[in-house]
């Protein structure tokens, strides 16, 4: 094998609950009434734009999560592969160009000079303090002050079409698939996605997807040979760091929600249904929690943890697994801390629930405590979980990158948006300012939590009860000249 | 015509729900003149509280008024700019809401609320307004006037807030008076004092009043003229008079045939087949022709119109317009015994085993009392006494009602048998073993045979189980049947039997309307055999003619299998309609028990004369006496000493405040709880 695979904890956890989704997929499909409020999601625009910018991103942190070890070629012993110690994604393999291309310090985004001056010898054995140019940023450009804007420019262009021609391919493939099922051609499906005459906003999902396969095309072309966003302090691509962040948010965003759903589940369902001392019990013990900072909770749980893994070096053998067990650790912690939110809403729910007809109906049935829980309550309340799970999301994004910023999030050689605002904090002052590492992990957090909001927005719009039903499509107005026409 | 006051011409109001529009409202005419009460009577979803709020211009974001003239006196509402609409409602139209919780704002006291309409309209000093204020209260019959205008709403009871929601209308003299289902949400004592309210307030003052409901008695006891609302439209209008004697459309005639009363006793009601149809189309016919029993070829073809006939009527049918001659309706089966319903429905009553024989369900002294923890420690610093020494028994076969107004604690009765709660004391006997006393599986075996239908068919069913789910629960539970097969065709078996298709279990109950759930309700308690239901007040979340149906149903599952209920209703045309026997509940405890003929025929007690004077009947002639009583139900917290009836009661006397009375018969199967009565049961002269 060319490769050996290695799974570390966090890819585990990650693929298994993209298992356990896509069982949850196949499950509500055939039961109706949990497909109907997933229908009026993917009728809002605004949610399916977030649910398409959230995809991209979420296809990025799985090819993240394949982790394996290359095989060395050579220095093998016959009969013996020997792979390389360290441990790289597919995600790494495929921008292995960005990878190995370090400068030496800092460089502005698009730049092919360095952004620190040096002190250069001339061929004639003259030194001059000069930006020297960067080895790799526009290394092909003969006469960079020239050529650069041209060279810029042809190449955005060429991304540009190449995006638009691959948009173009995907809206066609989209429409022959909607023109197959509704059993028209394929030019009434064109007319009719670009109508917005389907329930589901094809034409929305459509222009994000070109957007993002336009801005994506331009920035590979440009890639190719510059640092569209530039290097940081050790000379690495930002945009890669960037890219190498979302694994880390969304790892903290999805798993931290698998430890604090059976807590809170568990709990608040108990306290609900039980009451009495049970309810007491639960109830004191949120409000404890409660009550003590998160943050240092956190930053004592992490840096116990910090010891116990620099105590077992035989234990974690590479850095790779010592930061993701670091990570993982810190999904748990901060699982641990933010399930009470959840558990308080659960447990108001159930009290209410447990009061119902259908569940007095089953106790004059003789039906057991766990059957009421599983088969009246749980389902009933799976709305909240849902709901409450789509909102959480974004918060702990951004509460990775503040713990990391403080310094008791994630492994300082694992890359993060918190890490990487970290590092850059401090080149805030310098003159001409270091901007872009901050503003590549601003935007790219922004645009992740960006479309995770929309996209919870709509979860609660659908799921929730309470939230009316949307004003209609349906125009009064379009009905009444309609009638005043005929 | 100056005596006009509301003319409403060709109303269409659409409410918009997806695709197509629900034309809630549709072709709606009618003139209110002034000093006349107009009645819109109608079921649940045909479009009255939607007309209530086309002309208040209050109509929910998805509603529109899309054609039609609505004048009051010589002003067009709805020309008018929504800046002197405000000017216009609560100044010269005022509505009253059906529930007076949610009409009251609960932070500001009564003063401030009602101090604020008359300021909003009239230019008056402060101290004006609040003398103003006390007035209306006065006049409304809020006892205390001066001392409520301090209080907040909650601390009122329902009655006197639904009376300070109609003070509050009234404050600017409307001439119009919407009241919204002003009654449906109280009790019939209540709700007897404040028709008569809104009855004397429109006489005195001359306004004219829109009253909206669905109940006959309501209409009967209160309108000069009714409008008969069906899908949208109106299908009949007529003076009351008229219209409670012969009612000309086949609708307003199902709906009469259809009010369970004692005249109907063992025989099926006349039941209205099928459902409203969908608001979401144009018809091309008569609304009603799926469900009339004289629908003609031409009725499914043409759109009747509303025509005059004799007498200041009008109707919507083919039978008046001259389609189908103007003779009206044809006499056969005019009351409708020819619905879907066997006319072989039980024969209740007489022929069954007498009464004497072993009682299935024997309760006595039955108390659920629940404690009050306060404080840190959740001390235990009172009980609310909600059933306080009930003593109950059901032969085999037979109806048990229990009658009372909300917070009497029935339905604690109907709990605490079932031991889904735990009683406090007493003892419940079923087939002559006491429930409380037995062990946890024991119990779980004995429930079979005791079974509950609640009353909101819409919180009784899981909405995330399927029907089979739903019924299979039970069986599986108790172990009926002893495989899947088996069981799966006894649900078929039980779905036919309640009248549903056994087609339909794989559904989910929201797909089901009211009636339909019910059905099923019935069904998952049928599905364990039970000797004994107990039924909540299952039909009064449901209209009169889905109530026929199931009180048909529930009849017809008693004959054939020979189950036995206590029926818990409020409902007493229900009660003389199914019941045996009776039992009036006052605060906690039984105050009258006896067969439904002696009881209805010669109430003892005075609380339960007060309750049988209350019933609004839907005859016009028979406007009675209502027998007043004032103030109102106490908390069981802390119940009055003695007879608990004794503070409200006009006979009471010393004895009555200081010892409970123990049960006097007045006959063998009659019995009263009261002083005014001997062991012998005849009345002591004081």
């Amino acid at each position: 094998m060319p490769f050996q695979p290695v799974i570390l904890w966090t890819d585990a956890l990650v693929f298994l609950l993209l298992a356990v989704l896509i069982g949850v997929v196949v499950y509500v499909r055939k039961r109706e009434h949990l497909r109907k409020p997933w229908q009026r999601v993917s009728q809002s625009p605004s949610g399916m734009v977030g649910a398409v910018v959230l995809a991209f991103f979420v296809v990025i942190g799985l090819l993240d999560s394949l982790h394996f070890r290359v095989r060395l070629d050579g220095a093998a012993p016959a009969g013996k592969s020997v792979y390389a110690v360290e441990i790289t994604s597919v995600l790494d393999q495929m921008l292995s160009s960005l990878r190995q291309r370090p400068e030496k310090t800092y460089s502005a985004p698009l730049a092919y000079r360095s952004y620190a001056r040096e002190t250069v010898e001339l061929p004639g054995g003259r030194q001059v303090r000069e930006y020297p140019r960067l080895t790799h940023g526009g290394a092909h450009l003969k006469d960079p002050e020239k050529e650069w804007a041209g060279d810029v420019g042809r190449r955005v262009l060429a991304g540009g079409a190449i995006g638009f021609i691959l948009w173009l391919l995907t809206g066609t493939i989209l429409c022959a698939a909607i023109a197959h099922r509704s059993g028209s051609s394929l030019d009434r499906a064109w007319l009719s996605v670009m109508r917005g005459e389907l329930d589901v906003p094809w034409r929305a999902i459509l222009m994000t997807v070109g957007l993002l396969l336009i801005l994506a095309s331009i920035t590979a072309t440009l890639a190719a040979k510059y640092h569209v966003l530039g290097t940081s302090k050790v000379g690495e691509d930002v945009l890669y760091q960037s890219l190498k962040s979302i694994r880390t948010a969304l790892v903290i965003g999805t798993l931290t929600t698998l430890v604090m759903l059976p807590f809170a589940i568990l709990l608040g369902i108990a306290a609900g249904y039980f009451k009495g001392w049970a309810d007491d019990i639960i109830q004191y013990l949120y409000t404890t929690l409660n009550a003590i900072p998160a943050v240092l909770l956190i930053a004592a749980a992490v840096l116990m943890m910090q010891v116990y893994i620099d105590t077992r070096p035989q234990a974690f053998p590479t850095a790779m697994e010592r930061a993701d067990l670091r990570l993982l650790f810190l999904c748990a912690i901060l699982g641990v801390t933010s399930w009470t939110g959840l558990c308080r809403l659960l447990r108001g729910e159930t009290l209410k629930l447990r009061e119902l007809d259908y569940i007095q109906a089953a106790q004059a049935f003789g039906v057991g405590h766990a059957r009421i829980i599983t088969r009246h309550i749980l389902p009933n309340v799976m709305h909240i979980v849902l709901i409450a799970v789509v909102m959480e999301f974004s918060g702990l994004v951004l509460a990775e990158a503040v713990l990391s910023y403080v310094g008791v999030g994630v492994d300082p050689s694992m890359t993060s948006f918190g890490t990487m605002i970290n590092a850059a904090r401090l080149e805030m002052a310098r003159d001409p300012m270091v901007w872009w590492s901050l503003a590549s992990a601003f935007g790219f957090m922004f645009l992740l939590v960006l479309s995770a909001n929309l996209f919870a927005d709509a979860v609660r719009d659908a799921f929730d009860p309470r939230v009316a039903v949307k004003p209609f499509r349906f125009s009064l107005r379009g009905a009444l000249r309609k009638k005043a026409a005929t | 015509m100056s005596d006009t006051l509301l003319d409403i011409e060709n109303l269409s109001t659409w409410i918009d729900a997806g695709r197509e529009p629900v034309r809630a409202v549709d072709g709606l005419s009618l003139t209110v003149q002034r000093g006349e009460t107009f009645a819109l009577l109608g079921e649940s979803g045909c479009g009255k509280s939607i007309t209530a709020l086309s002309i208040m211009r209050l109509l929910p974001d998805a509603g529109r008024v899309v054609d039609g003239r609505i004048s009051l006196g010589d002003t067009d509402l709805l020309q008018l700019s929504e800046a002197r609409m405000r000017t216009i409602r609560g100044a010269r139209i005022g509505m009253i809401f059906q529930e007076p919780m949610l009409s009251l704002n609960p932070v500001l006291t009564i003063g401030a609320q009602i101090v604020e309409v008359i300021e909003r309209h009239t230019r008056v000093r402060a101290d004006e307004a609040k003398r103003k204020a006390r007035e209306l209260l006065d006049s409304v019959g809020v006892p205390d006037a001066e001392r409520r205008l301090t209080e907040f709403p909650f601390q009122l009871s329902g009655g006197l807030r639904q009376r300070v929601m109609i003070a509050m209308s009234l404050a600017c003299e409307p001439e119009l008076l919407i009241a919204d289902e002003p009654t449906t949400a109280l009790d019939v004592t209540i709700q007897a004092q404040v028709l008569e309210l809104l009855r004397e307030l429109q006489r005195r003052r001359g306004m004219s009043m829109l009253l909206i409901t669905h109940d006959l008695g309501v209409v009967a006891q209160t309108a000069h003229r009714v409008g008969v609302m069906y899908a949208g439209q109106i299908v009949e209008t007529a003076p009351c008079e008229d219209f409670f004697r012969a009612a000309q459309h086949p609708y307003s005639r199902k709906l009469f045939a259809s009010l369970p009363s004692v005249g109907k006793r063992g025989q099926a009601l006349s039941v209205i087949g099928g459902n409203v149809p969908s608001l979401a189309q144009t018809f091309e016919g008569c609304r009603f022709v799926d469900r009339c029993d004289y629908a003609q070829p031409e009725c499914r073809s043409i759109v009747p119109t509303l025509v005059a006939t004799a007498g200041g009527r009008a109707v919507r049918c083919h039978y008046y317009s001259g389609v189908l001659g103007t003779e009206g309706l044809p006499r056969a089966g005019a009351d409708g015994t020819n619905g879907t319903s066997s006319a072989s429905a039980a024969a209740v009553g007489s022929e069954h085993m007498a009464p004497g024989t072993e009682a299935l369900l024997a309760v006595s002294d039955l108390r659920v009392h629940f404690p009050i923890h306060r404080g840190l420690l959740r001390r235990v610093v009172g009980y609310v006494r909600a059933v306080d020494g009930v003593s109950l028994s059901i032969p085999a076969g037979r109806t048990l009602a229990l009658v009372g107004e909300s917070g009497c604690g029935k339905t604690t009765v109907g709990k605490g048998i079932l031991q889904l709660l735990p009683p406090t004391g007493g003892e419940v006997r079923f087939d002559g073993v006491d429930l409380a006393s037995l062990s946890a599986s024991a119990l779980r075996a004995r429930r079979r045979d005791l079974q509950i239908v609640f009353q909101d068919p819409y919180a009784s069913l899981n909405p995330r189980m399927r029907v089979n789910e739903i019924i299979e629960e039970g069986m599986s539970a108790l172990r009926v049947g002893d495989t899947p097969e088996q069981r799966a065709g006894r649900i078929d078996a039980l779905l036919k039997e309640v009248g549903l298709d056994p087609a339909s279990k794989s559904r989910y109950p929201h797909e089901f309307s009211g009636g339909q759930r019910q059905r099923i309700a019935i069904a998952r308690a049928l599905a364990v055999e039970p000797k004994l239901i107990v039924c909540d007040e299952p039909t009064s979340a449901l209209d009169v003619s889905v109530q026929a149906q199931i009180l048909n149903l529930l009849l017809d599952l008693q004959r054939r299998h020979g189950i036995a209920y206590l029926f818990i209703t409020h409902n007493m045309g229900v009660v003389e309609f199914l019941a045996h026997e009776v039992a009036v509940m006052y605060l906690g405890r039984v105050v009258e028990q006896g067969s439904v003929e002696e009881v209805f025929a010669g109430p003892r007690h005075p609380y339960t004369r007060a309750l049988l004077s209350a019933v609004p009947v839907p005859d016009p002639q028979a406007r009675r006496e209502v027998l007043r009583i004032p103030g109102d139900l106490p908390s069981p917290v802390s119940p009055p000493k003695g007879c608990h009836f004794n503070p409200r009661c006009p006979h009471a006397f010393e004895q009555c405040r200081s010892d409970f009375p123990a049960e006097r018969k007045v006959s063998p199967n009659h019995g009263v709880r009261c002083h005014l009565y001997d062991e012998s049961g005849r009345e002591v002269a004081r």
